[in-house]
């Protein structure tokens, strides 16, 4: 299992060394770490890398919605120069345009407008997705084929982490009463979560569980399904705190209030923060290489760059143990039954 | 696009792909696989329980095994007991009889050596009248005239033979 991690990191390392940034190289301080930022970001096209003049891209759909106009559909290669592949104000399609930070803008700047486009991350989600449902749905085959044995392929390698998920993390922070009925999404949430860090670390990959509006949109669901079955109980302790006096509650209460939206939002920013922090760890050690032109530096590069594909799939599974772990005991906050008070 | 600003598309995208992964998998994989878990811990249990249960059973029988052998065991000896004892009655039983039987032969075979002893005395007697009384009738026959006084003598013989 070691070596088999070993040959992957650096399998993964070679990559990243191989194909990242080649084109980077030659020219000024900025173009060698230019590339950097861009790569933990979102973006319009999928570049993988650039041989040359060779661009070896995969062109993906922009989707805007305007009151005015109503759906739109281009494609991405639309916006740009054919030759540089630069996005730029003058590759201007239908009215919009998309700038030098991959950011979608409108010509005339007044217009309202809504970006539905399947960026380079949406389109790492359909993988994500697409793996997930492969392995749980393969997984699932096995229990309703063979029902009462012991399990067996993908079935063997996911049952512990489910049991772990039930039983270590649902069943001690939301009781025995409740837990079966959050089962089901905190094993989502994990895997989700597990999995799109994991393949997120893969050469080329996009940054999904890193990116903001992901980590966002995870928070959410958590705070609307916390928030949701949060009983009399957990409504009670946030406006009327049991146990304080009541001058003093003018200044509880506003606490509680920030509370029920500071727990997703720590959720929002943990998970973002380190995945994100990981790749541009990883990013910065092969910049390091452009910067200095050295093979020393390459070769010692390399080997942190191992080094820290370790760490980060180590963190591939804590952050997503943690995001999991946070969700449950927020959810068992909610649903908790006091005898007290 | 911003690095710490929320893209409205992923936001949008995610939640969907979301929670479609979410109602997927909720139906065709945590539900069979949670309720197949379930069942697994529940059938393993009940395997552990029943184990438990012969096993009990087994070591009950196996003490009313070793019960019923320990009662076995004193009713032999009781048995062996009482059929020595029965014996031995039996063997002073019979001796005292033999004895008893002997000791009445013995009474009986006196009687009859008394009885035997008595007719032959008498028939000594008998002997001894009839040689007195040829003897008598050999000394009358010689002497029977001879004298007065030998006849006394002689009848004072017989005499003193019958009180004899």
């Amino acid at each position: 299992m070691v070596r088999k991690f070993l040959c992957l990191s650096i399998l993964i390392s070679v990559f990243w060394l191989g194909f990242s940034n080649v084109v980077q190289a030659a020219g000024d301080e900025e173009s060698k770490t230019g590339f950097l930022l861009p790569h933990v970001m979102d973006n319009y096209e999928w570049h993988f890398a650039t041989i040359g003049h060779t661009h070896v891209t995969l062109p993906l759909p922009v989707i805007i919605y305007s009151p005015d106009q109503g759906l739109e559909f281009f494609m991405s290669s639309n916006f740009q120069n054919h030759d540089t592949h630069k996005f730029g104000k003058d590759y201007g399609v239908g009215g919009y345009y998309i700038d030098e930070d991959y950011t979608l803008h409108a010509l005339d700047e007044s217009r309202a407008f809504y970006d539905f486009s399947i960026t380079k991350n949406v389109m790492m989600m359909f993988i994500i997705i697409a793996v997930i449902l492969y392995l749980m749905l393969s997984a699932a085959k096995h229990y309703r084929k063979h029902p009462g044995t012991a399990p067996k392929g993908i079935a063997s390698f996911i049952e512990p982490i489910i049991i772990f998920v039930r039983d270590e993390i649902a069943l001690p922070n939301i009781g025995h009463k409740k837990y079966m009925r959050f089962t089901p999404y905190l094993l989502t949430l994990f895997f989700f979560i597990w999995i799109g860090n994991l393949l997120g670390l893969f050469p080329e990959a996009a940054n999904f569980t890193g990116n903001i509006a992901l980590t966002f949109t995870l928070a959410i669901i958590t705070f609307i399904i916390t928030n949701v079955n949060g009983n009399k109980d957990y409504w009670k302790h946030v406006f009327a705190t049991p146990g304080v006096p009541v001058p003093l509650l003018l200044i509880i209460v506003p606490v509680e209030i920030i509370g029920l939206f500071t727990k997703p939002f720590a959720l929002m920013v943990r998970l973002f923060v380190a995945i994100t922090a990981g790749h541009i760890v990883i990013l910065s050690f092969i910049a390091l290489i452009f910067v200095f032109e050295s093979f020393a530096v390459g070769l010692a590069s390399t080997v942190m760059v191992v080094f820290i594909n370790f760490i980060e799939i180590l963190v591939a599974t804590i952050q997503a143990y943690v995001f999991t772990l946070f969700s449950a005991m927020y959810i068992g906050m909610a649903v908790a039954e006091h005898d007290h008070h | 696009m911003g690095l710490i600003t929320p893209g409205l598309g992923l936001i949008f995208w995610s939640a969907l792909g979301f929670l479609i992964v979410l109602f997927l998998l909720s139906k065709y994989a945590w539900k069979p696989i949670l309720s197949a878990l379930d069942e697994r811990e529940k059938s393993i249990e009940e395997a552990l329980k029943s184990a438990e249960i012969a096993r009990n059973e087994m070591s009950n029988l196996k003490a009313e095994n070793e019960k019923i052998i320990h009662e076995a065991k004193i009713e032999r000896d009781e048995m062996l007991l009482k059929a020595s004892e029965t014996a031995k009655n039996m063997i002073e039983e019979a001796k005292s009889t033999a004895s008893l039987e002997g000791k009445k032969m013995i009474e009986n075979a006196k009687v009859a050596i008394e009885t035997e002893k008595l007719a032959a005395l008498e028939e000594v007697k008998v002997q001894v009248g009839i040689l007195s009384l040829a003897i008598a009738e050999k000394l009358l026959k010689r002497n029977f005239s001879e004298d007065t006084a030998q006849q006394a003598l002689v009848e004072e013989l017989v005499n003193d033979l019958k009180l004899n």
